[in-house]
This record gives C-alpha cells, structure tokens and sequence, in this order.
C-alpha cells in the first residue's frame, strides 16, 4: 500500500513525465532516421528529393505523434485495447472490399490521402489486445487451455484476412508477433510445440493454394539464378550490389548498382542493400548495430515495466520491430524470400514510418508510465 | 509479492530468451553479411562491373583501293541519315507524316521503321532514310521544329568512281551475315559491311582495319551515362592496285557493245595493267542491296554481265595454243624450225580427215610458216608427233589449264587434257584427241587471263603470275621486279623463234593478221590470231560450201581470240583479247588488240609513276 501512495502522491505531471521519456531511446531513433536520411538522399542520386526531405518530414511529424503517445497514460491505451482491434479488423476487411491493388494484392487503403498498410496497424492493435488478454490473466488461468482459445482466435482472424489479401510474408509475421507475446505471457512450451507440428504439413498444403506470384517468390529464392533476368533479378543484382561493396564500400554517393538502377526499389525494399554497397560490411553492421541497441533497447523497457500489459505491449513492439529488421535485411541478402518488408525508419514510404512511430509512442508511453499501479491479474498484486 | 515475482520471472526468463534468439539472428545475418561482401566480394566486385560497363566498338574507316598511280577506285563517301528517336518523339505517326510530307516515304519503309521502333528501346535511334541528298538534309534541318524526334546523322557508304568498268576487279562490299559476325565481332556494328567479291573481299581483312573501342558506363536499362574509356581504331589500310584506271576506261571503250573481255599485263613482272570484262555491273548497287528485278536481268543476260570472263571464262584457245605445241615439239625435239610440212588442205588420219582452215592448202610449212599462217595441218602433225602429255606438260609451264597465283578470287583452272585425265573419265585418249589439240580445240578450254600470261611467259623468257596488288598500305609489294620472277626453262633460242612467228603474224602482209599492225611504224607488235568454235562444223556443212559463221545465230559463232606482245624486240607489254561469238579472230579480236595496245603503247603505264594526261586515254579507231 505504501508503494501506491507513493505514486499517486507524486508529482507525476507533465514536465514529470516528458522528463522521463526514455530520451537516449528517442536519440537512438533519431540515428537510425538519419541513416535513413543518408541512404535516401544517395538513392535519389545525391538530392534531398524526391526521397530524403519527405522522409526527414514524416520522420519529424511521426516523432510528434510518438512523444505525444508517449505522454498518455498507459491505461487508458489499454482500456482502448480491443476498440483498436476492432478498428484494425474493420480495416482488413474494408482494404479487402475496396484497397488498391499493388503487385497482385490487395494491401492499401486511401484514408483521405493517406494510404496505409491496415495489416501494418492491426499488428499493434493485436499487441494492444494480447497484452490487454494476458495482463489479467492469473498463472493459473494462463495454463487453461480453453483461456487461450479467445486470444488465439483474435490471432488468427487478421492473420486469415492479411492471407486474404493476399499478403503471406505479414500474415507470417503477424503470427510469430501473436506467438511471442504468448510465449512471454507464459505459455508453456509443450503447447508450442504442439502448434508447430502441424505446420509443415500446413506449409505444404498452403504451397499449393498460393498465388502464382507467391510460388514464384519461392521458386526464386530456392534458385535465383534460373530466372536471372525475371523474378530473381532482384535478389542477384542486390548480392551483386552487397557483394562489390566490399568491406569498406564504393563511397557515399559512389554505388553504381544503386546509381545506374540495376538495384531495383533501392529507395524502399532494398535501401539496406544501397547502405551495403556504398559503406561496405563495416557501414552495414553499424547500421545492423544500431537496429540490434534499438531492438535490445525496447527490450530492457518491457524488463523494467512493472505491469505485466506494460512488458507485454513493449515486448511486443520491439519483437515487430526486430522482425522487420530481419525479414527485410534477410530478404535483401537472398536469405529468405522477397516480401515487400521495408527497413524501418530507414525505408521511404509514409505509411511504414507512421505506424512504426505509433507502435513506438506506446512503447515509449509504456516507459514512462512503467511504474504506475495498474491492477492486472491477483498474480501481480 | 510472491506471485508478482513468480509472473515477471517467467516474463524476465522468456524476455531473456528471446533477446538472445534476437541477436543470434542478426549475428546470423552478420555473418551471411560477411559471406557475401567479403569472401565472395571480389565475384560480386566483377559482376558489378560488367553490369555497368559496355564496351562498344568503334568501325574505323575503311580503306580505300587505288589504281596504280594513286587514283581512288574504291572510297568512302558521308552518307547523310536520318534517325528517329522514339521517345523524343511527341507521336511517331505525324512526325512520319511530316517527314514524309520532305522526303516521301513508301508504305513498305513505314512498316520497317515502326517494326523496328517497336523492336528496340525508346532512346535507341532507328534508321528512317539513308543516302539523303544535301537538299533533303537541308530541308529536314530547316523543319527540324516540325519533326520532333528526327535527328540528322552522318555515316559513310562505299563509292566506286569508275562503277562498272572496275566491278569485276574492285568487288563490293554488303551487310555481314551472322557467321561473318561470329568471326570478327567488329562486322556486329551497324552500317559496317564486309568485302564480298573483288578485291574488297580478297583483302577485306587489311581493308577493314581495327576497330576501336569505347567503355561507356551503362544504367540498367542500356543508356550511357558516361564514356570511361576510348581507344581510336586504326584505320583500314590503302589497297593499291598494279590497275591502270585510265587505260582500263578505254579498254572498256573499245570493247564497246561486244561480251568480251581483255587483259593487259606487264610482261615483265606479271602486274595486270587492265582486265577488262564487258559488260559490267555497277557495284555500289550491293551496297544498299540489289533488287529482286536487277538481280534476275543480271543472271538472265546471255552476256553474263556478273562473271568475271577474263578469269572465269573458258574458252578453247584455237590457234593462240599453236605457240604452246610448237615449242614442245621443239623441245621434244620431234621439228626442226625449217623442216617443212606439207599441207594439201587436209589432214588424214585413218579414216579421219582434218581439214585446215585454208580450203586449198599451205603446200609446204616450216615452223615460221605455220605460226604466219596458222596452218593447221602443220599442227596437226606436230602434236602428233608431240603427244599430248607433252603438249599438256608445256601448256601448263606457259601458264594455260592451271591456277594461277592470282589475288582475286573466283577464277576457274580450265583443263588441259592428258591421257590420264582421259582415263580418269574412264575413257580411252584418242589419237584425234592429240590432232586436234594440235590446234587448240577438243577438249581445252583456257582464261583470258591465263592466254595473257601464256603470251606474257613467251614474250618475257619468265614464269611472271598476275597479280593485282602492287601496295599495301603504301608499301610495294613484292612481285613488281622482273627478277622477282623466275625464267622460264625453255631455250631463248626457242622462244625465238616463236616470238619471229607471231611478229610475222601481224607484221607480214601474208600474216593472218596484217590489219594488227600499229599505226606507228617504229614500234612492231607480235601476236596470234584464234577463233574456237563453239560448235562441231557437221561435215555436210563444210562439203556444201554453205558454211558461213556470220550466219549462225550468235551463240554458236566461234569466239574471236587474238594474243600479242609488244614492243617485239623489247617485250614489255602483253595481252589477250577474247571476243565470245565473234567470228574470226583476226576480223574481231585483232583491230581491238591493235588500238588497246596504241593506247598501252602511249601511256607506257610500266614506266610511268604519275597518271599520263587526260588525251592519252582516247581511243583512236
């Protein structure tokens, strides 16, 4: 009791909680926006435009966005939980009914001149309803198997209306998302594993209903070279690209694969790749360094939190955060297929930089509200 | 607090974990990092580079050819272009339409240009005319504002001065073909032809040159950004020919309208001064492509206007082969130059009879005689007694029925039987096979320019080879001096006498061809008449003293041969006249080798190392 008198009675006001904004964490994704910055300003041939200003524009509104989440009390993002959700499913299935159609899939939807990505939103109101699930889940209830029903339905709606699109490589990602915040609520392992056998045979079925353009993703990163000039281009000349940069890089602004085009989709997709090229293996692993500190970062605030929806949503985040990152470096270097991931706050495209500036307000909101008292399960009082 | 700690343990633990699944897996991609930009960067480092760099080539000129005194007979002109390009263009269809409005395009043009439009990327020009006159490019370039996306561009194309009277000689050039392009990546240039007859084709190789190179740093879809890199080609070397462009004009001339040919050689080296073949055929149409319609007049003319009849043109020598008999026979030792062969008019031979030319007879012939005369019983006895393999081995020394060493392709050998080339037909040599090879017919058959180097080897005591070359890339090629050339293994003394023959020929008014003589009486020039018919005289023909040649349709008129040398007591010039249907030599071939050989006579092209004056180049009938 001591302890909640404690808090309450603090000056836990606005200059309180703006100082304690995890600020070394805000710089962190400063840098990387800046290496965004850097990388966009080489892809458009050395000029801010038509790449680099827009970016460094959404970087500066997205960081508003995130400090102002930032300064909202956590439990009221968690009373909003499932109306997120909601929304986030309502969208699936509007962009379904009406989204444009890029690339073979539906996945875009205009929102007054904006568009976004509604998958990309509905993979943080799911963390959003996970936590929410989790965080008033006693131990025991947790090993119930039928508490776990619900949670794991709300999973697998968007994730079907995601492959609806269809849109594999989320919809895979948005369930290893939905499984790590499971694994983290405490869910034990034998159930993992459980799920997991049947996934192969899964795979295999689901190999034979997928898209042509899908099959031929596969195709083409189990052998790029049979198509050099087709689906795989994209993969070799990345390699090429990766590969004659060398340790130290051709230079800022020196990358001729990227300069002279061969690179397809450098200023998004493959903006890594552009990274590789002209700052070498040593300009790529500080960059990778720098996405590792945040995910790591992330990481050591879900840690400190002291409520389990506080771990969980910042778990959860960062866990997003780290899958973009590895799908879309591993994507570029030929290790997994192409799917349209882009490198976060790195990539240009508005709608990827406001939902992961989103995504990181409420992180930041869980950083600075770590503390507050915030009744979940009997577990954690 | 007991169960707060027990929910945030198992969170710290799981939490734990996944951070370091998180960083084995970027330490993982790390190390792929590695992979691929340091142990294979340097096969990625090359694969960069051949992405961006494309080499081309630059086409050097090509040579030119040059008679012998420097006068260009083959050359390059600037040949004005018109290019599209299509993504300059606002709307191809009335940029067309405007360029059609200055230089009319037909249908079958448009459907290439826009077959080719479709075909190639946007900023690649494609070809919508050539050969533009300086009007037209004019007026294209003072409505340039009217023809977005049309672009003047200047190439070259291959010229031909003297067009037919050299077509046989110089050759032409057309577009390489796809196996040509295999060989010589240099051929793949557009515009680039390639020496398909001639000497265009003979000495293609040194015509052509070396091509330079640019680099030129590409973007992915193929357009330059940037030249790296450039090497000039070297340019193709200069051809000079041993050609006397003057004299061959009026060689041409004075063949006028007959299908003959006339080779003119110094007889002293073998350097071919004119090789004439009429009629001819203008060779800059190949540049451009010939049409179908040209093309089928071309190979329908009976005058062969495409081959080339002083090297590929077979004919029986008739008399001009006498020389060859004659000196075998001396050689055999089987005559004496003054025993006498009597000559009733007829030559009989089992139940055969050979009949000489001269209804009459000669009564009795020596060796001067029978040349004189062309008595063709005296031969008939001679090559008796020689035998054909004699006969055969002598032709071949003097240069008939074998290849010559000639630089230009395409010429035909011809034949000159022996008993074994009989039996290789499975047939037996006939005793009157022998007889009437004695004067040149049966079953001979020799060039133009094989009698030019027969009389030429006679004339000079040497085995000179013709040849065109006399320059290559300004440097005299061997061949030019008389003491390149070996003597000929037959006495002096012999070809002597044979050489007294033919001056009487022309120079006795008992000769077969006293009208030969040259008009100036301080120079005398020796030769020999033959006519080679082309069709057996049928016995009932002769008896019914009918038989009159003039007659004939003209593919069965014999042909009119005549050979000579000159000037005969210093031999430096020596030639061949081949008149196909002619009739007679001494009516047809002689007066034409009597004014070829005044004009050879006066511009003295042996002697000479600048072109004489214009005037010299007149024909004087």
């Amino acid at each position: 009791m001591m302890e909640r008198r404690l808090w309450r009675e603090a000056s836990f006001d606005l200059t309180g909680k703006i100082l304690s904004i995890n600020w070394i964490f805000v710089g962190l994704l400063c840098a990387l926006a800046g290496v965004g910055y850097t990388a966009l300003y080489s892809a458009a041939g050395g000029s801010p435009d038509p790449y680099a200003f827009r970016h460094a524009l959404r970087f500066c509104f997205g960081a508003v966005l995130m400090l102002g989440i930032a300064l909202i009390d956590i439990r009221f993002i968690a009373k909003l939980s499932w109306l997120a959700y909601a929304v986030g499913v309502g969208l699936l299935i509007a962009v379904l009914r009406m989204g444009h159609v890029g690339k073979g899939a539906q996945r875009w939807i205009d929102l007054g001149g904006l568009q976004i990505q509604p998958s990309e939103l509905m993979k943080l109101a799911l963390i959003l309803a996970l936590a929410s699930w989790f965080h008033r889940a006693s131990w025991e209830r947790i090993g119930n198997p039928l508490f776990l029903i619900p949670p794991i339905l709300a999973i697998l709606v968007p994730v079907g209306l995601i492959l609806k699109e269809p849109n594999l490589g989320t919809a895979m990602i948005t369930a290893m998302l939905g499984g790590a915040v499971f694994f983290a609520a405490g869910v034990r392992w034998w159930k993992f594993v459980l799920v997991a056998i049947p996934i192969p045979f899964a795979a295999q079925f689901a190999y034979a209903h997928l898209h042509d353009y899908q099959r031929a993703r596969i195709d083409t990163f189990l052998h790029p070279e049979n198509d050099p000039l087709g689906a795989g281009y994209n993969i070799i000349q990345s390699k090429i690209a990766l590969g004659s940069g060398g340790l130290w890089g051709k230079g800022y602004l020196q990358g001729t694969q990227g300069h002279l085009d061969f690179l397809p989709e450098k200023q998004t997709d493959f903006i890594f790749t552009m990274i590789g090229e002209e700052f070498g293996l040593v300009g790529a692993l500080a960059v990778m360094g720098l996405l590792c500190v945040i995910v790591l970062g992330g990481m050591l605030i879900a840690l400190r939190c002291r409520h389990q929806f506080g771990r969980l949503v910042a778990l959860g985040v960062s866990v997003n955060f780290f899958l973009y990152v590895f799908v879309n470096i591993a994507m570029v270097m030929g290790a997994i297929p192409v799917g349209g991931v882009p490198l976060p706050l790195v990539s240009h495209g508005g709608s990827a930089m406001i939902t992961v500036m989103l995504g990181m307000g409420v992180l930041m909101s869980v950083h600075v509200h770590r503390n507050v008292e915030f009744g979940g399960s009997d577990d954690d009082r | 607090m007991k169960r707060e700690t027990r929910h945030s343990g198992v969170f710290t633990r799981r939490a734990l974990l996944l951070m370091g699944g998180q960083v084995a897996l970027l330490g993982g991609l790390a190390a792929k990092l590695y992979q691929v930009q340091v142990v294979e960067g340097r096969r990625y480092a090359t694969l960069a580079n051949e992405n961006r760099i494309s080499a081309r080539m630059i086409a050097p000129p090509r040579g030119r050819i040059l008679d012998r005194y420097g006068t260009p007979i083959a050359g390059s002109r600037i040949n004005w272009r018109a290019l599209l390009i299509a993504e300059q263009a606002n709307h191809i269809p009335s940029t067309l339409d405007a360029f059609s409005r200055i230089v009319p395009l037909g249908e079958y043009e448009r459907a290439r240009i826009d077959r080719e439009i479709n075909r190639r990327r946007r900023f690649i020009p494609v070809m919508v005319r050539e050969f533009l006159s300086w009007d037209d490019m004019a007026r294209i370039e003072v409505n340039a504002p009217d023809l977005p996306g049309i672009l003047v561009d200047v190439g070259t194309t291959r010229i031909y001065p003297f067009a037919e009277q050299l077509a046989h000689i110089v050759g032409y050039v057309a577009p390489p073909n796809e196996a040509d392009v295999a060989d010589d990546p240099l051929l793949a240039l557009p515009g680039l032809r390639i020496g398909r007859a001639g000497m265009e084709k003979f000495h293609d190789l040194a015509l052509r040159g070396r091509a330079g190179s640019v680099q030129l740093e590409v973007n992915a879809v193929g357009r330059v950004i940037r030249e790296l890199d450039r090497v000039e080609g070297v340019q193709g070397e200069d051809v000079g020919l041993t050609i006397d462009a003057g004299l061959q004009r009026a060689v041409i001339d004075r063949l006028g309208d007959e299908s003959a040919s006339a080779v003119v050689m110094d007889c002293r080296n073998g350097e071919i001064l004119a090789m004439a073949t009429n009629p001819s055929f203008d060779p800059s149409l190949f540049n451009a492509g010939v049409s179908q319609a040209q093309w089928v007049e071309w190979t329908r003319d009976r005058r062969t206007p495409l081959i080339n009849k002083a090297t590929s043109g077979l004919y029986a020598p008739g008399s001009t082969f006498k020389m060859s008999v004659a000196i075998a026979g001396l050689e055999a030792k089987v005559i004496s130059p003054n025993e006498r062969i009597d000559c009733p008019g007829f030559y009989d031979l089992g139940d055969t009879r050979f009949h000489c030319w001269k209804k009459g007879g000669h009564g009795g012939v020596d060796l001067r005689n029978g040349i004189k005369l062309s008595c063709d019983v005296y031969f008939y006895e001679v090559a008796r007694r020689v035998g054909i393999d004699r006969i055969a081995a002598m032709s071949r020394r003097l240069g008939l029925g074998v290849e010559l060493e000639l630089d230009l392709p395409g010429q035909r050998t011809g034949l000159i039987p022996t008993r074994d080339w009989r039996q290789s037909k499975g047939k037996l040599w006939n005793i009157g096979d022998t007889i009437v090879s004695g004067i040149g017919q049966g079953y001979i058959q020799v060039t133009p320019l094989q009698l030019a180097t027969f009389t030429a080897r006679l004339a000079s005591g040497r085995v000179v080879q013709p040849h065109l070359t006399r320059r290559l890339g300004g440097a005299l090629q061997p061949g030019h001096n008389p003491e390149d050339w070996p003597p000929l293994a037959v006495p002096e003394r012999m070809l002597n006498m044979i050489r007294e023959g033919m001056w009487s020929v022309v120079n006795e008014q008992s000769g077969t061809a006293p009208q030969a003589k040259l008009p100036d009486p301080k120079v005398a020039m020796a030769g020999k008449t033959g006519s080679s018919q082309v069709r057996r005289v049928s016995r009932e023909m002769r008896e019914s003293g009918t038989f009159d040649s003039e007659k004939l349709p003209w593919e069965y008129r014999p042909h009119a041969l005549f050979v000579a040398f000159a000037p005969y007591d210093q031999p430096r010039y020596a030639m061949s006249v081949v008149v196909e249907h002619g009739n007679s030599g001494a009516g047809m071939a002689a007066p034409i080798a009597r004014d070829i050989m005044a004009i050879v006579l006066q511009r003295d092209p042996a002697n000479r190392t600048d072109p004489p004056p214009a005037q010299l180049a007149e024909v004087k009938r």
